[in-house]
């Protein structure tokens, strides 16, 4: 890794300080660097498509970090990393991707994530999107994220996407076991051209388990956003999934919800705000002495925070 | 010194604020009241900018500020407790707080200010503005945006409303001294006898209109006289004596 890699990387991590953790970090289709600790192992998978990542049996504080890169333009780049969490593990894991593409070919990145929850297992999952260049060359991001929560287990998920993507379709599955509980919560800003869509499917199985899903999105100039989300409920189970966007500018937001609920004792419920920033949101900053655009600054930072 | 010239506010055909002309001097306490959607509010926007009247105009410390947008008149030391307080996703109570001061202030600034207002600053200091604050929490909080900015021209709209009782003899504390600082003016919004008992002058609308305009001494009298108050249709928003 060259400087200017090591200040992409730094868009996505929420730490310079990662060298006590156990970390793999890929560029350009490669692992470049890679470090295991006494909880967490890391292996290459037979047939070469990715990683698999084990934490130990009952760990306590696992970090875990797994960074990919982009810097050449026109590279499409598919990765599969499967997280395995042992019984009553705890582990932190950040995974990010950064592209650069200076070019005018376009760069993609899959990132297929699957994560094995033993029981009373708990995972905090931090993961950021972000792009950079000044080519023509589209920055491509569609990630897949395959949650499997064992009895018991408690995931809780934070996904953003920071700027400069100009493409993104993003899958989440999820299937909860009884008394797991998952939470997730996503932040999204599009600007100029580009395109998110976003789609969410929680299997709420076990008795007693639920889902938390909230995603606060702002699609400013001509960009389109999509969500979707569909819950379904099999037990005894609570599932809420909350979407809050933004428009400003010409930026459009459509949201589909499906919530079915296949059982008696399901609960399950959906919300979605969608709107320019509240008018009285802008007074009031405005009686505190900012102007129209400091306001909305405020608020769109506030929002996204 | 806040001047208001023959400012009239109108619409949906109805008038809403009829030829309202006054002025209030520095060093100055003034209660403003009257029935429900007698103008308070309106008079109180039209003052911060948020409201542009149909006609007439504003002085401030001589500056004719009609034209100037919210912003420009908060600069000038206008500030504004809303009747309603806004609620912001994302925004934290420190965020808002600091954003009021207008610089960089530490946590123990802030806390002093909570504690003012009867907020236990630790539990708040954090938290979300969102619908998870009750709406006393969140008048409390708005009132605390206000006194931050340390404004020349203070407006509160109907801070009572939502404080409990027992705190409120605490608040009124809080706005007496708050009006004890040098060269400045508190208008209050109200439908209290107590905050009425602590103001020098009271303003009295009705129907857009200045009905009366002076000493508390000589109005109280007749808004106390019975249940049937001269200046209330439907009826006297007051605790009534006796
Ligand atoms: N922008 C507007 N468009 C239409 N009607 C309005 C507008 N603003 C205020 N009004 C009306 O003007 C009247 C005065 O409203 P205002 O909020 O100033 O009353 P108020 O004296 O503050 O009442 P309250 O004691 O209930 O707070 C009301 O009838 C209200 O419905
Ligand atoms: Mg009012």
């Amino acid at each position: 890794m060259n400087v200017e890699d090591k200040e992409l990387l730094e868009k996505v991590s929420d730490t310079k300080d990662f060298q006590s953790m156990a970390y793999n970090i890929r560029k350009d289709g490669k692992a470049v660097e890679r470090k295991i600790t006494e909880d967490v192992s890391i292996v290459n998978k037979e047939d070469g498509s990715g990683i698999d990542i084990y934490i130990k049996e009952s760990a306590k504080n696992a970090f875990v970090y797994i960074p990919v890169l982009l810097t050449k333009s026109g590279l499409e780049d598919v990765v599969y990393n499967d997280f395995h969490i042992g019984k009553n593990a705890q582990a932190i894991i950040m995974a990010g991707c950064a592209i650069r593409n200076n070019a005018n070919k376009n760069s993609r990145h899959q990132g297929i994530h699957r994560f094995y929850l033993e029981e009373d297992s708990k995972v905090k999952y931090i993961e950021k999107h972000y792009g950079e260049g000044h080519g023509s060359g589209h920055k491509v991001l569609d990630p897949i994220t395959e949650l499997y929560l064992g009895k018991n287990s408690t995931m809780d998920m934070d996904t953003v996407q920071i700027k400069g993507v100009d493409s993104t379709v993003r899958m989440t599955k999820a299937v909860l076991e009884e008394k797991a509980t998952l939470t997730i919560s996503e932040k999204i800003m599009t600007a100029e051209e580009q395109y998110a869509k976003t789609e969410f499917e929680v299997d709420l199985k076990g008795k007693d388990s639920s889902a938390h899903v909230t995603s606060r999105s702002v699609a400013t100039e001509h960009s389109h956003q999509l969500f979707i989300s569909r819950l379904n409920g099999y037990n005894q189970c609570y599932g809420h999934v909350e979407c809050d966007a933004i428009l400003k500018d010409e930026g459009t937001v459509q949201a589909i919800p499906e919530v079915n609920a296949q059982h008696i004792d399901a609960r399950l419920i959906h919300e979605a705000t969608i709107g320019k920033i509240a008018g009285e949101q802008l007074t009031k900053l405005m009686t505190l002495g900012l102007t129209e655009a400091q306001a909305e600054e405020q608020i769109i930072n506030g929002f996204l925070k | 010194m806040l001047e208001l010239k023959d400012i009239c506010f109108n619409r949906d055909g109805k008038v809403i604020l009829d030829h309202i002309s006054f002025v209030l001097d520095t060093n100055l306490f003034v209660a403003i009241t009257g029935p429900n959607g007698s103008g308070k509010s309106t008079l109180a926007k039209i003052i911060m900018g948020i409201e542009k009247p149909d006609s007439g105009t504003i002085f401030f410390d001589g500056k004719d500020i009609t034209n100037l947008s919210i912003h420009e008149r908060a600069k000038l030391g206008i500030s504004f407790a809303f009747q309603q307080p806004v609620k912001f996703k994302g925004i934290t109570v420190y965020d808002l707080l600091k954003l009021s001061a207008g610089k960089d202030v530490s946590k123990k600034d802030v806390c002093f200010i909570l504690k003012k207002v009867g907020l236990c600053a630790d539990a708040y200091i954090d938290r979300e503005l969102n619908s998870s604050l009750s709406g006393g929490e969140l008048k409390r909080i708005e009132i605390a945006t206000v006194l931050l900015r340390k404004g020349k021209l203070t407006i509160f709209d109907e801070p009572e409303a939502g404080i409990d009782l027992w705190s409120f003899n605490h608040l009124i504390d809080v706005f007496k001294n708050y009006q004890k600082r040098e060269n400045t003016i508190t208008l209050i919004i109200t439908h209290q006898e107590r905050i009425l008992n602590i103001a020098d002058q009271i303003l009295l609308l009705k129907d857009g209109k200045i009905a009366y305009f002076g000493p508390k001494n000589q109005i109280m009298d007749q808004l106390y006289q019975d249940c049937n108050c001269p200046f209330m249709e439907g009826g006297c928003d007051y605790e009534c004596r006796g």
